[in-house]
């Protein structure tokens, strides 16, 4: 299994990651409290922005409704946790099978109804929005006063019910973080990914060649809309709060998916690198307005801005593939060591 | 509940209908011709409801009188806009585009946050609380006002492009691209000259819908949405399906409000957007794809 995993990547990618994740783990005995949450965050998004990419960056299907699949997750979980008590262990399940069969449902009403491209994404917001304000008129649920979970006691870790310290969250997401990028490695290299990946190129000629579009479209949506979900259900045990208005809002749809598409749509470590230059920039640019003393609401977001639209502009592609390619990881070197 | 309150709400959902119909033709002009998505549309609306509040507080000029100025102000937006940002942007793939846009809008909301605070916003007009009442409905003076102009500026647009030699030409572009290229037209300048006129569009409909509504910089992307919703309704890409869809959308917002709750009624309207994806995914009024 080790063997076929790392089949095809190059030596240095092995290295880099390996010292990445050592990095990672060192991080909580050193990180101040704020950088640790700050990690964090930047786990958190590239988790979340792992899944996403798995259906657009792989298959081709443009999601701006991933908050959809974060709220669920986090409301079942958080939902099934405050009324009976359930372990967000097994919450998590349900996150998952609520998310997954909403995915299913608004892939099989899109894939088969012909929904694609701009109408594809706007369905995706439309169901968002629809559960936003559903959820903000479900008492049982909170409503939009929102569900609150009883805050966690800093002075022991409880894993089992998912109550404790950052640390303990930090080393939760990284967990979550590193499963999500190996799955993705290994379905890359399976036969629905190269299934995906030939949707994603043409459709047309996919289906000429045999592959089920709908069957494998399906597939997709509901793996992301599973795997988004987790992330859901650890944002809610670690904020402890959840409103309508907050959790499923376009706004988080949209930050969710800058992570992957400023890294690199479509790269394994797209998501990762955005999500660290995003958050790392979104932090600096709170303390740079602090320390020049113009820190009025709005001019971090501003610059926030300014840096999206430069990235836009110069790096199409994202960061990650001109960086890959500089540190010859990128996928022409990688076949060209596989081959031989 | 008497006949009379439904149509009465029913009247006033449709007056407002006219005014999300001008605000979407914007969306979709933009659309029909550049094929982008200007996911900015709701912002840009608030620069130009600021732009009125502005005029009207320090000047007491009235919204209604400054719509044409407030038009042309957001019509050399739209087409700097476009010549200088999202003209290179065409042939790049759809997620691209809207990131651009998103980056914009996420600047659009945060600089008139920072002029302007967050707090709400207003206009007071002289005829605010007049009414007329024709028979057993009771007409708001400022919506009848509101709608009439949105109606007068759809009217200006389609004249535009039906009888105008560059609208013929804008009308070109849409239909065939390469033809248009063919033939000698300057596609770059009529893309931005399109792009100025949906802004142009939705720089009137804030004029109107300033009237009706405070302002405030977090409106924006709720606008966005609305847009989304009225145009994709009516047709993506068709003209008279954008105004159909506006007053579509008016009256099922003002009716769910009124038999719900006020604050579900945007799900009646994404519940009818979800409807319309399925059963005729190019919307009432738009052509086929096939």
């Amino acid at each position: 299994m080790r063997e076929r995993l790392l089949e095809g990547v190059p030596r240095q990618g092995v290295i880099l990651l390996s010292a990445l994740l050592a990095v990672l783990l060192l991080v909580p005995a050193v990180a101040s409290d704020y950088l640790l949450t700050v990690g964090i965050l930047i786990l958190y998004f590239a988790y979340v922005g792992q899944a996403w990419n798995l259906m657009m960056g792989y298959a081709g299907q443009l999601s701006l409704g991933h908050a959809l699949y974060v709220g669920l997750g986090a409301y079942a979980a958080a939902a099934l946790y405050v009324h009976f008590g359930v372990t967000p262990w097994i919450g998590l399940w349900a996150g998952m099978a609520i998310a997954a069969a909403a995915g299913g449902g608004i892939g099989y009403l899109a894939f088969r109804f012909g929904v694609a491209g701009v109408y594809f994404a706007i369905l995706t917001i439309a169901f968002a929005e629809f559960a936003r304000l559903g959820f903000d008129h479900w008492p049982w649920v909170g409503g939009s006063a929102g569900l609150f979970l009883p805050v966690a006691n800093f002075a022991n870790n409880d894993l089992v019910n998912l109550r404790g310290s950052p640390t303990m969250f930090y080393y939760v997401m990284l967990t979550m973080t590193a499963a999500a990028f190996v799955l993705c490695h290994a379905l890359l290299r399976s036969r629905a990914g190269y299934y995906w990946l030939a949707i994603r190129e043409s459709p047309e000629a996919a289906q000429a060649l045999g592959v089920d579009l709908f069957r494998y479209r399906m597939y997709v949506v509901v793996l992301s809309a599973a795997m988004t979900s987790l992330g859901g259900v650890v944002f809610a045990f670690y904020y402890n709060n959840l409103f309508p208005e907050q959790v499923f809002h376009i706004s988080r749809s949209i930050e969710l998916i800058l992570a992957p598409i400023i890294g690199g749509i479509g790269t394994l470590f797209g998501p990762l690198i955005g999500a660290f230059l995003l958050t790392t920039l979104a932090e600096a640019l709170g303390e740079a307005v602090r320390a020049v003393g113009i820190d009025v609401p709005g001019v971090k977001q501003v610059f926030y801005g300014v840096c999206l639209l430069l990235v836009v502009m110069f790096l199409p592609d994202g960061v990650w593939p001109p960086l890959a390619k500089a540190l010859k990881l990128d996928r022409r070197s990688a076949d060209r060591s596989s081959e031989r | 509940m008497p006949a009379s309150i439904l149509v009465n709400v029913a009247v006033s959902g449709l007056l407002t209908g006219f005014i999300y119909g001008l605000m979407a033709l914007g969306l979709s002009v933009i659309f029909g011709v550049v094929r982008v998505v200007n996911f900015a549309h709701g912002e840009m609306m608030t620069i130009a409801m600021y732009l009125a509040v502005v005029l009207f507080s320090a000047y007491h000029l009235d919204p209604l009188l400054m719509m044409l100025p407030i038009a042309a102000v957001l019509f050399a937006l739209g087409y700097v806009m476009q010549r200088g940002l999202i003209n290179p942007f065409i042939a790049r793939p759809e997620h691209s585009q809207f990131m651009l846009l998103v980056a914009v809008a996420l600047i659009i909301v945060n600089s008139l946050l920072l002029i302007f605070g967050p707090d709400a916003r207003s206009v007071q007009t002289s005829y605010a609380y007049d009414s007329f009442q024709v028979g057993p409905i009771i007409i708001d003076a400022t919506k009848l006002y509101a709608a009439a102009a949105a109606a007068a500026v759809a009217a200006g647009l389609f004249a535009f492009f039906r009888y105008s030699l560059t609208g013929k030409a804008i009308r070109a572009c849409a239909d065939n691209y390469q033809g248009a290229l063919v033939v000698g037209l300057d596609v770059t300048r009529l893309y931005a000259l399109t792009f100025g006129l949906g802004a142009a569009c939705v720089g009137a409909a804030g004029c109107i819908m300033v009237l009706l509504l405070d302002v405030t910089p977090a409106l924006g992307p709720s606008y966005t949405l609305l847009a989304f919703v009225v145009v994709i309704t009516g047709g993506l890409g068709s003209m008279p399906g954008a105004l159909l869809g506006g007053m579509l959308i008016g009256v099922t917002e003002a009716l769910a409000g009124l038999l719900f709750t006020p604050s579900a009624k945007s799900m009646f309207a994404f519940g009818m957007l979800v409807l319309v994806l399925l059963f005729r995914p190019q919307g009432i009024l738009g052509k086929s794809a096939s």
